[in-house]
């Protein structure tokens, strides 16, 4: 990569100024916080009052009225109601009758959680790793150069699934810590590492070209450790760098999520997630082919909205911070 | 070139060794994962288990193992799975074809839609296709591949399958080439368009970008002066450099596909390569073929890798001098 200056002081000002001016920007913020906003204060809101079904709710015997006439939820030969504009069932029942719209607010939930959270895992690790082994140089960045290489190295899926299906056996037990096989943490950890060294490379790469800068000279001059010069000199200059990475990684961590889980080793199996909702759906795409489309698409949009985000705030914040991952 | 090259497959060796150990750990050493559960069948006595971890080595330290199932892999040839007892390397080379008429197919199609695409909307910069193509490749990137897979196949194989334009798309299944090219060809449609279209976007965006860039270089010009025809500037000058970045990329990418991405698109489409054997094995937590699958996938990802950065070198004449 070729020198970049870090961005100036009053730097996420002048972003800021030049997000707003960005529809493309605007418009997939506003989508995403609808997305947000559906998914946690209004998931249980239209539970209470729209519809009394919660997400793992049966209801194979029950019918609802449309039209004046009675309609079973399940028909007899076990096809659930499809997608219509009414309260209950707005986007149609599964075959155990529970209403696809509700599962995919709760499952928004989830997705949303594993990829917003592994993101910041992600990068946080990215950044120590990559700060470090820059500025320390010598053993320690071989050694982490080498780390990072390893997994990169991995094919991503084959890697996560892996550490998936070895962690959900009997989950992780290290010294005191012990997690179960049926925690959340588990997806959020084993994405968090497959997509450490995408992040921390570029990292590594700009603190390298800003270590010869004179700032850095100046603070060393001026009596500054190395953990001080770290913290307080060079985290601020790749905070920028950092803030992209995240948003574009979100986007990446859920369709990460959505994949492990269709191969049964991403989110337990009875808690929904927009993954694990396709992978039941998929099941019976030929008779309620509702049940696949519907998630996926959720999926797509909140991916896209995250990447003309993440696009965006690159043109305004760093337009040196690329990111690749192939799913 | 011989001793970079040399330098080059001594990393790539040592990376698989790092991985094989490192899966071997995984595996391992996080608890859960006795086999000899597994083997022993449905009601084991104590003495079965016993019988069997003796028999299978698990009561050996964990290097032995190791280095046991390294012979097993790379020297005698002949690991077998702890499900079936199958052997793992002739489940592997049946999928190998598989595998790659589906990766290579769909890596044709891409890259010639991709540059294609990129080179028409660099040079009509601005215009409607540059931004249908912005579009398109920020689609591309966001849509869950397996999702694409599967409500394709859903569409054009059952619900609109009576359409005479679609009818002849076969409902997944795989034919080898030698036996009908034609067949082969038809079942590997879908699967081939899934894989590419999540590509397509994304190479036009790197070409059409490299092409703006290279188009003002000082080299373009002095072409240009030198009075050589447009088209030969074009080709000649200006292609010739802005494809560099797609070539590391490709690198990049198709080493990711056969060893990474295929494991999401097979089971869809029953394809039966590797993919689909990796995604059995992963259900079934059968070690010998994940580890057989992982070394493979990341011998893919680091030779294609190695490959990328040698044709830089090859093509792009600035780089040999550094």
């Amino acid at each position: 990569m070729i020198d970049s200056p870090p961005v100036a002081a009053g730097g996420f000002r002048t972003a800021l100024r030049r997000l707003r001016r960005n529809p493309a920007a605007i418009v997939s913020a506003l989508v995403l916080l609808t997305i947000v906003f559906a998914c946690f204060p209004g998931a249980p809101l239209w539970v209470s009052h729209a519809c009394n079904h919660g997400p793992s709710d049966q209801n194979i015997q029950g019918t609802i009225t449309e039209n004046g006439h009675k309609v079973p939820v399940v028909k007899n030969d076990g096809t659930p109601i499809g997608p219509g504009l009414r309260a209950c069932y707005l986007l149609g029942a599964d075959s155990n009758g529970r209403d696809l719209f509700v599962r995919i607010l709760y499952g928004g939930r989830i997705s949303l959680e594993v990829g917003f959270i592994s993101a910041i895992v992600c990068v946080t690790v990215a950044l120590v790793l990559g700060i470090l082994s820059a500025y320390a140089g010598g053993m320690t960045d071989s050694a982490i150069s080498r780390l990072l290489d390893l997994i990169w190295s991995f094919p991503v899926y084959l890697l996560a699934v892996a550490l998936a299906t070895a962690f959900a056996v009997h989950g992780i037990a290290v010294g005191p810590i012990h997690v179960a096989s049926t925690s959340l943490a588990i997806p959020i950890v084993v994405i968090a590492i497959v997509y450490v060294p995408y992040v921390a490379r570029p990292i590594r790469g700009q603190v390298l070209s800003l270590r010869r800068m004179e700032f850095i000279e100046a603070a060393v001059a001026s009596g500054a450790g190395p953990v001080k010069i770290m913290l307080a000199e060079l985290l601020p200059n790749v905070a920028s760098m950092a803030l992209v990475f995240l948003t574009l990684i979100v986007a990446t961590n859920i369709l990460t999520e959505a994949a492990l889980s269709f191969l049964g080793v991403g989110v337990p199996l009875l808690t929904p997630s927009w993954g694990n909702i396709i992978e039941q759906g998929y099941q019976t795409i030929v008779t309620a082919p509702w049940l696949t489309i519907a998630p996926g698409l959720a999926i797509m949009i909140t991916v896209v909205s995250l990447n003309v985000l993440g696009d965006a705030l690159r043109d305004a914040l760093d337009p040196h911070a690329r990111l690749r991952i192939r799913q | 070139m011989v001793r970079l090259l040399l330098g080059r497959l001594a990393g790539l060796v040592a990376v698989l060794v790092a991985i094989s150990v490192m899966v071997f750990v995984i595996f391992n050493v996080i608890p859960g994962g006795d086999p000899a559960l597994r083997l022993a069948g449905r009601h084991p006595t104590q003495q079965n288990i016993r019988q069997i971890r003796h028999d299978w080595g698990f009561d050996q330290p964990l290097y032995t193992q190791y280095f046991d199932m390294m012979n097993h892999l790379f020297i005698e040839r002949d690991l077998i799975s702890y499900q079936d007892q199958t052997p793992v390397l002739p489940a592997i080379r049946r999928g190998i074809p598989r595998t790659l008429s589906l990766a290579i197919g769909a890596a044709l199609i891409w890259m010639i839609f991709g540059i294609t695409i990129g080179v028409l909307s660099g040079l009509y910069q601005g215009r409607w296709l540059d931004r249908v193509l912005t579009v398109v490749a920020l689609a591309g990137v966001s849509i869950p591949i397996f999702w694409l897979g599967a409500v394709m196949l859903y569409v054009l194989t059952y619900k609109y399958h009576s359409w005479p334009i679609f009818s002849w798309i076969p409902p997944g299944g795989y034919v080898p080439f030698t036996q009908d090219p034609a067949g082969w060809a038809t079942h590997l449609f879908l699967p081939w368009i899934t894989l590419a279209v999540v590509s397509i976007g994304f190479y036009a965006r790197v070409v059409r970008n490299s092409l703006l860039d290279t188009r003002h270089q000082d080299y373009v010009r002095t072409a240009k002066a030198k009075g050589l025809s447009p088209s030969r500037v074009l080709v000649r000058h200006t292609l010739r450099t802005c494809l560099i970045p797609v070539v590391t990329l490709f690198g990049l990418d198709f080493g990711a596909v056969v060893g990474g991405t295929v494991i999401l698109i097979e089971p869809i489409f029953g394809l039966e390569g590797v993919g689909q054997y990796a995604q059995e094995s992963v259900a079934h937590l059968d070690l010998p073929p994940l580890m057989a699958l992982t070394l493979y996938g990341a011998f893919f990802v680091v030779f294609f890798n190695m490959l990328a950065d040698l044709t830089y070198l090859w093509l792009d004449p600035r780089s040999r001098t550094t």
